[in-house]
């Protein structure tokens, strides 16, 4: 360690003499097919990165349409029909295709084994055909999109989807079917693993918060999704045969459908957020120096989030006419799972407290997780609350509430990750002043798009309108500037990420001193990840352990 | 800096950190598990979850069947009245045994019997096929009904079921519409389970080509043993769907 | 709140001037408010602890200022303190917010019933009078108003904002909502529920008029047939007076004062003659045969728009004595009979 303390925690190797270890994963085998044919799950995660990164942008897109629509009250650039296949893509590209993959799939797949001192997954073929999965139903999406659109909405609202609209939403419904698998797979391959390919000593209270908080969104991705699965199966038989399973005219019961879909649907809001909170988890230890405050509180509250998350999903049907005794009952149970992420907040705030802080940007990235999923997370009470929900369901109150939780949350804390493990993935360091920079922008820009909404939405404007009356524009206007901004903020990354591929420092095995077992291999690491299989013999975020570590080897190296 | 290092501490016995390199006999052993036991136990247990993601997926349509035989119970009553109890005795009595014989296989595996795991693999399929073929016929005479679902619905055999021979008391011509929920149901749930059965037929025949080439004679058994918790959820999918559809509702006392 | 009436009437005129907030419109609206203005402060003192600590520790304990950590393992107390007290907020948000869920569904007895009907896209709008507005609804104000609403296709949202109102209207059932409105206006009315292509097409006003005006709107706008009198046409053309005729022989039971009353069914059990309960025995009628009558009746689905139903069910409701329907049902038969089984109906769903 250098005498002067400066304000950075990274330690970097010589570079003039350093170089990208010679065997690694990526120069392991050649050629695409070595790719599209790999078992290694870092190799999978790369290609999964690739292509959630790909819908990433095609699904900003339509924001981007979206919002330049809703510049003027007048519906003067598109027609309606096109404006309502714009929030469709919007969504179905935005929650199947990148959200509920993109922290699991990448992250996940590349870290859970060498967090927990595994070679692979446990079943890397299926691992890989969860992927080609992916691909399957992504292509079907753009499908959907090139032959002409669909516009149910990502929700699918029956009897709408099913007998009043002509688009392609068989082949949208087929693509999400066949994605859920994908997610389906993912989760159960991350259960087994973490329960069976523990290295010696690896018990679970010495396990990292990031695998608890996959252990519990692979629970609801492998118990939810076939419900989703099969209520999409039955909106495309209806379609197909237009027997009445959800239509009112022929004794079906549309709500039925919105059981079935939300009982899915619910859930997948905490797959989603669950493992952006344990990327969160390890980036504030890192960088403040200092174990999780509250290790056991952190990790059951994932546990709690995920058993609470599969009984609120009626708080989407208040207004639909639900019993009130089961709309009391279900607002309860929503309050109740709105304290466990309060737990998770107040511990990671108070894991800060005499630590040792310094500013990375994944830290960054972090603080700005906390402070837009804390307002995301009090917004959803709002809705939670019975009689609240009554004037703010379906306005831009609700539009907001999600983005702070999924987009402020979520995708914060996605590009804390990638930022905070690209050293390990790649081998080489991102632009430090350049990603500050990108971090900040996307901050201003996320709150400048939507904070106004939230105002936009109490004086009532209501989601997916493509009109809207002409007092509602100065917000709108604030929120497009908004708009504008975050996507530069996105576009950043996207550049000097690839740009650090050739140009980036060589990053060495442990740039920000971490203690998970994934910094004490080379970077990028081997295909077989470990030389020698790990034995645990400390607490996770063990920083003594650490130093220690490092005095032997500087000592028995240097 | 640049050498892999192992996270072990060095302080700890030799001996531990290098349990691992007894190395595996069997070919099928994939490096990434640690043990074949490992890999065993994974392999089972990633099956249990999987048939737990397909108990989700079922329940589904239980949870529909459900709510509306609540709602329209005379049509459901009177609509499953017209499946044959006789066929499903049959069918359920074929699959039990499709079952047995898998579970014979699964031993005769254990037990390093390729002779008889062949056989059984063989006998387990012939009764998958005997079921489908039964499914099929009673699915048959469902269309010749013309109580498949959709367009050429048709309700008369419950609005007018004297003229059809039946002894059953007429339906309003309301809740005799309901009849096609009812039929809806029967063949999605049955559907998805032949669907099931089609899928666990192939994979037969693809574990008894392994069979017979020798792959599960050394001791190597996971295969067969996982093949079998799957097509014994399909026996239990079944057993659920049997009483369900066929049986719940009848009288026959009345 | 703590707030005095005078500052929150300031408040909230002040942000309604500046088009940051919806006027206080209708009886409830102070009440929303209200709880409305506690979540918020609950946000921003939330976020702002937050933020606050995320602030001052990294000040504190910057690398520069404190090279090296203190490692702690958590503390039991402060776990407790973060459970305990965002849990305390939350219940009494769901108490209040539950309160506040039934003073808005719950309609007072001696409210005036208007029917809604939405379609793509658009909002129907049928006073019992006769009157018919096509997306607009006239209300008196000062008065409570229950809206009975039905879809005739997809799922529509019925949305007043500046009410602070707003439900689902379902196909193939009656749901309700009330208000009254505290301030005369025009509102908007929108579609919340997203139901297809001219979704954003599906908005309206809403006009709260003096009773005095309320009164010279009737007036001007009746079409001359109440919807009591259009569901009496309506009664005698579908036959439906030959079973329900109310005399000794008939094969329907007598609906003369039925609605509001129980019914005992076929099965046994009692049931409460409502709007839903008289639209579901047209369409469905063998799910609720009464006790003592043979389950004979057709089903009218497919034959009787939405607009119909409403009629019939407002006649229905009006109906004190089996005396005019007796009359029709001599007048009808003199000329044409009714016809007793109606042909199938035409499908009224589009198939994809």
């Amino acid at each position: 360690m250098s005498a002067a303390i400066g304000n950075t925690i990274v330690s970097l190797p010589d570079q003039t003499t350093a170089q990208i270890p010679k065997r690694n994963y990526i120069n392991n085998e050649h050629g695409l097919l070595s790719w599209l044919l790999t078992g290694d799950h870092k190799r999978i995660a790369i290609l999964y990165l690739i292509s959630i990164t790909f819908f990433f942008f095609i699904g900003g897109a339509f924001a981007g349409l979206i919002r330049l629509e809703l510049l003027t009250p007048q519906p003067d650039l598109v027609s309606s029909d096109t404006y309502n296949k714009f929030f469709t893509m919007h969504g179905i590209i935005m929650i199947f295709l990148f959200l509920v993959p993109s922290v699991p799939a990448t992250l996940g797949n590349f870290l859970i084994p060498i967090m927990l001192g595994a070679k692979d997954l446990a079943f890397p073929k299926i691992n890989l055909l969860s992927w080609y999965l992916y691909v399957i139903g992504g292509t079907l999406t753009l499908a959907a999109l090139v032959l002409g659109g669909v516009d149910t909405g990502w929700t699918f609202t029956t009897p709408l989807s099913t007998h009043y609209l002509n688009t392609h939403v068989i082949t949208a419904a087929m693509a999400i079917f066949i994605a859920g698998f994908a997610s389906i797979f993912t989760g159960l391959n991350f259960i087994v693993t973490i329960h069976r390919m523990r290295c010696p000593g690896m018990t679970w209270f010495r396990m990292p918060l990031f695998v608890w908080a996959h252990y519990a969104a692979s629970l609801l991705m492998v118990l939810g999704t076939p419900v989703l699965a099969i209520a999409l199966v039955l909106v495309a038989l209806e379609r197909i045969f237009g027997i009445g399973v959800f239509d009112p005219t022929k004794g079906g019961d549309p709500l039925l459908f919105q059981h079935l879909f939300w009982f899915y649907s619910h859930p997948a809001v905490y797959i989603m957020i669950l493992p952006g909170m344990g990327v969160i988890s390890e980036v504030i230890s890192t960088f403040s120096r200092k174990r999780i405050f509250g290790y056991t509180a952190v990790a059951f509250s994932s546990v709690a989030i995920a058993l609470f998350g599969f009984f609120v999903w009626e708080h989407h049907m208040f207004i639909m006419g639900v019993s009130n005794y089961s709309a009391l009952v279900f607002s309860l149970l929503t309050m109740l799972v709105a304290v466990p992420s309060a737990i998770k907040i107040f511990n990671w705030a108070f894991t800060l407290q005499k630590g040792s802080i310094t500013f990375e940007t994944p830290m960054l990235y972090s603080f700005g997780f906390m402070g837009l999923f804390t307002i995301g997370g009090l917004t959803g009470v709002f809705l939670g609350s019975l009689g609240m929900d009554i004037h703010l369901t379906e306005t831009y109150f609700i539009v907001a509430h999600f983005h702070f939780v999924m987009v402020g949350g979520m995708l914060m804390a996605f590009l804390a990750g990638i930022h905070f493990w690209w050293p390990k993935m790649t081998g080489r360091m991102y632009p430090e002043s350049l990603s500050k920079l990108a971090a900040v922008t996307t901050f201003i820009g996320f709150n400048l798009t939507f904070l106004p909404q939230f105002i936009l939405g109490y004086l009532g404007m209501p989601r997916r309108y493509h009109a809207y009356p002409p007092e509602f524009q100065v917000l709108n206007v604030l929120s497009t500037a908004g708009a504008t901004v975050l996507g530069v903020g996105y576009m950043l990354p996207m550049l000097y990420l690839a740009w650090s591929l050739k140009y980036g420092a060589i990053a060495g095995d442990n740039p920000w001193q971490a203690t998970g077992l994934e910094w004490q291999i080379q970077s990028p690491p081997l295909t077989e990840n470990f030389t020698e299989t790990p034995i645990m013999d400390h607490e996770a975020y063990d920083y003594e352990w650490l130093a220690n570590k490092t005095k032997k080897e500087v000592t028995t190296v240097g | 800096m640049d050498s892999a290092l192992a996270t072990t501490d060095p302080n700890m016995p030799e001996t531990e950190v290098h349990a691992e390199h007894e190395h595996v006999a069997l070919p099928q052993h994939r490096h990434h598990f640690e043990t074949e036991e490992q890999q065993r136990e994974a392999g089972s247990f990633g099956m249990w979850l999987f048939l737990l993601t397909e108990i989700m997926f079922f329940g589904g349509m239980f949870f529909a069947y459900l709510l509306y035989r609540n709602w329209y119970y005379p049509a459901f009553a009177v609509a499953s009245n017209q499946l044959s109890v006789p066929l499903g005795t049959i069918n359920t009595a074929v699959l039990i045994t499709s079952g047995f014989c898998m579970a014979i296989g699964v031993w005769a595996a254990e037990v390093r019997k390729k002779g008889v795991l062949v056989a059984m693999l063989l006998l387990t399929t012939v009764f998958g096929l005997i079921f489908l073929g039964v499914k099929y016929d009673e699915y048959h005479e469902k269309y010749e009904l013309h109580h498949i679902p959709g367009d050429s619905f048709n309700t008369s055999m419950f609005t007018n079921p004297a003229g059809y021979g039946i002894k059953e008391e007429p339906l309003a011509p309301d809740m005799a519409q309901k009849t096609q929920i009812f039929f809806f149901l029967y063949f999605a749930m049955t559907g998805m389970h032949a669907l099931h059965m089609i899928i666990g037929i192939a994979l037969l025949l693809w574990l008894t080509w392994r069979a017979q080439r020798g792959d599960f004679s050394s001791g190597y058994v996971a295969p067969i043993e996982n093949f079998g918790l799957y097509w014994h959820f399909v026996d239990i999918v079944w057993i659920f769907l049997f009483p369900l559809l066929y049986l719940i509702n009848r009288h026959p006392l009345h | 709140m703590g707030l005095s009436p005078v500052l929150w009437q300031f408040l909230v005129k002040w942000l309604h001037n500046s088009s940051l907030f919806p006027a206080e419109a209708s009886g409830i609206s102070p009440y929303v408010d209200a709880l409305y203005f506690f979540l918020v402060m609950m946000t921003i003192v939330g976020t702002a602890l937050v933020a606050v600590l995320l602030l001052v520790f990294s000040i504190r304990y910057r690398r520069e200022k404190n090279p090296v950590a203190t490692q702690i393992e958590g503390s039991t107390l402060l776990e407790a303190t973060w459970t305990i007290i965002p849990l305390a907020i939350f219940l009494v948000t769901f108490v209040w917010g539950a309160l506040l869920y039934f003073r808005i569904y719950n309609p007072p007895a001696n409210a005036m019933n208007i029917y809604i009907v939405g379609k793509q896209w658009m909002w129907k709008a049928e006073h019992p009078g006769g009157q018919h507005e096509i997306n607009a609804l006239h209300v008196p104000l000062g008065k409570p108003v229950q809206l009975t609403m039905i879809s005739q296709d997809v799922f529509h949202s019925f949305s007043i904002p500046d009410f602070r109102i707003k439900r689902e209207v379902i196909p193939g059932r009656y749901s309700t909502v009330w208000f009254e409105a505290t301030q005369v206006g025009t509102y908007h009315l929108f579609c919340t529920q997203y139901c297809g292509t001219q979704h954003s097409g599906m908005v309206g006003e809403v006009t709260v008029l003096t009773p005095q005006d309320y009164k010279k709107w009737l007036d001007q706008s009746t079409s001359g047939q109440s919807l009591a009198q259009n569901g009496e046409r309506l009664f005698a053309s579908m036959g439906c007076n030959s079973c329900h005729s109310g005399t000794a022989a008939a094969r329907g039971p007598s609906l003369a004062g039925v609605y509001g009353s129980k019914l005992t069914l076929t099965d046994g059990s009692q049931i409460l003659v409502d709007d839903a309960y008289l639209r579901d025995a047209i369409l469905n009628p063998s799910k609720h045969v009464t006790a003592g009558f043979a389950p004979i009746m057709p089903t009218y689905q497919g034959q009787l728009s939405e607009d119909g139903l409403i009629d019939l069910v407002e006649f229905i409701k009006n109906m004190q004595s089996n005396y005019r329907v007796q009359q029709t049902f001599v007048t009808s038969a003199s000329g044409e009979s009714a016809p007793t089984t109606p042909p199938q109906g035409t499908n009224e769903t589009v198939n994809p």
